[in-house]
């Protein structure tokens, strides 16, 4: 487009060293990890080195990765219900203000109410111990979706509304072509915190389901280690979840970026 | 001439009480330029509601003797309403935003490709269709609000403050832009303003309203030259029109205070 004015690209030395300069320290970090164990003799059954965990994440992947794949199991099927139940009860929710009002009462419990206080009850009805984990994971990442859903179709420039009025559209057209694009700002913004949450509330249901055997996630193996005095293969439990963590962040980030770089204020970078 | 739409009686209660109308009798006539000119609070936006069918009188009648309407008493499609502010949405690019109307109407993109195309040339747009609404002007985002309005071709276009937030030489050159567009489509304008220059310069017919409660206070046919510019601007007959239109909503004030 002839029109458009050309952005100024950042310099490729900015660019490379926004990369670099968080790396490396973390490298220093690590180093430091490392040299404290070394400097100290600390017996890895206390502190482990950032290298015996290295090695316990290699030897132990035999145990750890089907445990992590248990836990993604449920961190993302709990996300994927949370975002198909919240959109649809949000969009039936602001159809209509008595709707809204009746379902307030149970929208806020399920809200103020520690999801890890009645997970011993969800573990009691649910069929198996893997469906309660999922009950208890989908009951906390649920909630910032539907509420930022909720807000998002709301939230829409009444003039636009007006606008659709005027050309006769029906309430079908309205929340599709409006209320719902209007609203992907909000549902990103519930999104993260959503992913989040759900892997969250995967490890502490199952440190409180205490479940253990063949379809075991990540927490039963923290738990057993910790039994164990098993510190490396902890840490690289630990690592593995907080891997699992950023790759979930960076998901849900580059979905919301993908939705919105287009147009929202939140994606759009700014000179100064 | 005949008339397009006829107001009778129209009053206007909001819930807290406020009289934002009252007994508001107009006929305008097909082609017409009509400005509603007054200070804040008398009804000239709710007057522009009520004949959208975006809000209900509260009594009286609006008609539409020369048009098919629809169950609610409106000629569907025959209205195109621009907002004071531009009122784009921003998720959509021009095209799409100028595509709505027919979108909503049920016509596809390839059919609707032609006339949003030529309606986006008629306000000098044409070269931003992909263009975001974040990436244009104030005075650009308004042109893709007016080509919006007019994709549908209307009978009648509202216009309410549209350039009110503008830079005074962006809305010069839409106040012209507009005019031709007026000459060219034949299309009936009624224009809410507070600027007796703006509607002095731009109307066939002034209607000054007053507040407290609102209505009409009186009703100026203008005579204009039929090639209005910046020569216009500065002449002695605009002069003589603005001062006319000034001292009538001058009255009007007045017949509020007392």
């Amino acid at each position: 487009m002839a029109s458009t004015p050309r952005v100024p690209s950042i310099s490729t030395r900015q660019r490379v060293l926004q990369v670099l300069v968080p790396l490396l320290a973390l490298a220093v970090g690590i180093l430091v990890w490392q040299w404290i164990v070394t400097a100290n003799q600390i017996p890895k059954y206390i502190l482990p080195s950032p290298v015996d965990t290295a090695v316990a994440l290699f030897t132990d992947s035999g145990t750890l990765w089907p445990a992590l794949l248990v836990t993604m199991r449920i961190t993302f099927m709990a996300l994927a219900v949370a975002i198909i139940g919240g959109v649809t009860i949000a969009i039936i929710i602001v159809q209509s203000k008595w709707l809204e009002l009746a379902l307030f009462p149970f929208t806020v419990i399920l809200q103020v109410t520690p999801i890890i206080a009645i997970a011993p009850l969800i573990l009691i009805y649910a069929p198996d111990t893997q469906t309660a984990l999922m009950i208890c994971a989908f009951a906390v990442a649920f909630f910032p979706i539907l509420s930022n859903m909720v807000q998002g179709l709301k939230s829409v420039d009444h003039r636009l509304l007006d606008l659709f009025e005027l050309y006769g559209a029906n309430r079908w057209q309205a929340l599709l072509f409006l209320r719902i694009p209007a609203s992907m700002p909000y549902f990103m913004a519930g999104l993260r915190i959503a992913g989040g949450l759900s892997l969250i509330a995967a490890v502490v249901a199952e440190f409180a389901a205490g479940s253990a055997g063949q379809g075991a996630g990540l927490a039963f193996r923290l738990l057993e280690s910790q039994y164990r005095l098993n510190l490396p293969r902890m840490f690289a439990a630990l690592i593995m979840l907080c891997g699992t963590g950023i790759a979930i962040y960076a998901l849900t980030s580059l979905i919301a970026w993908l939705t919105l770089h287009r147009w929202h204020e939140s994606a759009i970078e700014r000179e100064d | 001439m005949s008339t397009l739409l006829a107001m009778r009686d129209v009053s206007k209660i909001f819930a807290n009480g406020t009289l934002a109308l009252n007994g508001m009798s107009l006929e305008i006539g097909e082609g017409e330029f009509l400005s509603l000119l007054g200070p804040s609070g008398c009804g000239k936006s709710t007057a522009l509601r009520i004949m959208a069918g975006l809000t209900a009188p509260s009594s009286g009648t609006v008609e539409w003797p020369s048009s098919r309407t629809n169950e609610r008493g409106l000629p569907q499609g025959d209205i195109g309403f621009v907002f004071q502010e531009p009122t784009l949405m921003p998720w959509q690019n021009v095209f799409g935003n100028v595509y709505l109307p027919l979108k909503l109407h049920g016509l596809s993109k390839a059919q609707a490709r032609e006339r949003v195309m030529d309606n986006l040339e008629s306000v000098g747009l044409a070269d931003f269709a992909n263009a975001y609404p974040r990436q244009l002007s104030g005075g650009m985002k308004m042109r893709v609000s007016i080509a919006r309005a007019l994709v549908t071709r209307p009978r009648l276009l509202l216009m309410d403050e549209p350039f009110a937030a503008l830079d005074e030489i962006t809305r010069h050159k839409l106040n012209d832009d507009l005019l031709a567009l007026w000459r060219r489509t034949g299309v009936t304008v009624i224009f809410v303003t507070h600027s007796v220059f703006e509607s002095a310069y731009l109307s066939s017919r002034i209607v000054v309203m007053r507040p407290r409660p609102g209505q009409v206070f009186s009703d100026l046919p203008i005579a204009q030259p039929e090639m209005r510019g910046e020569a216009y601007r500065v002449s002695e007959f605009y002069r003589a029109n603005c001062q006319s239109v000034s001292e009538a909503l001058q009255g009007a004030i007045r017949a509020a205070e007392s």
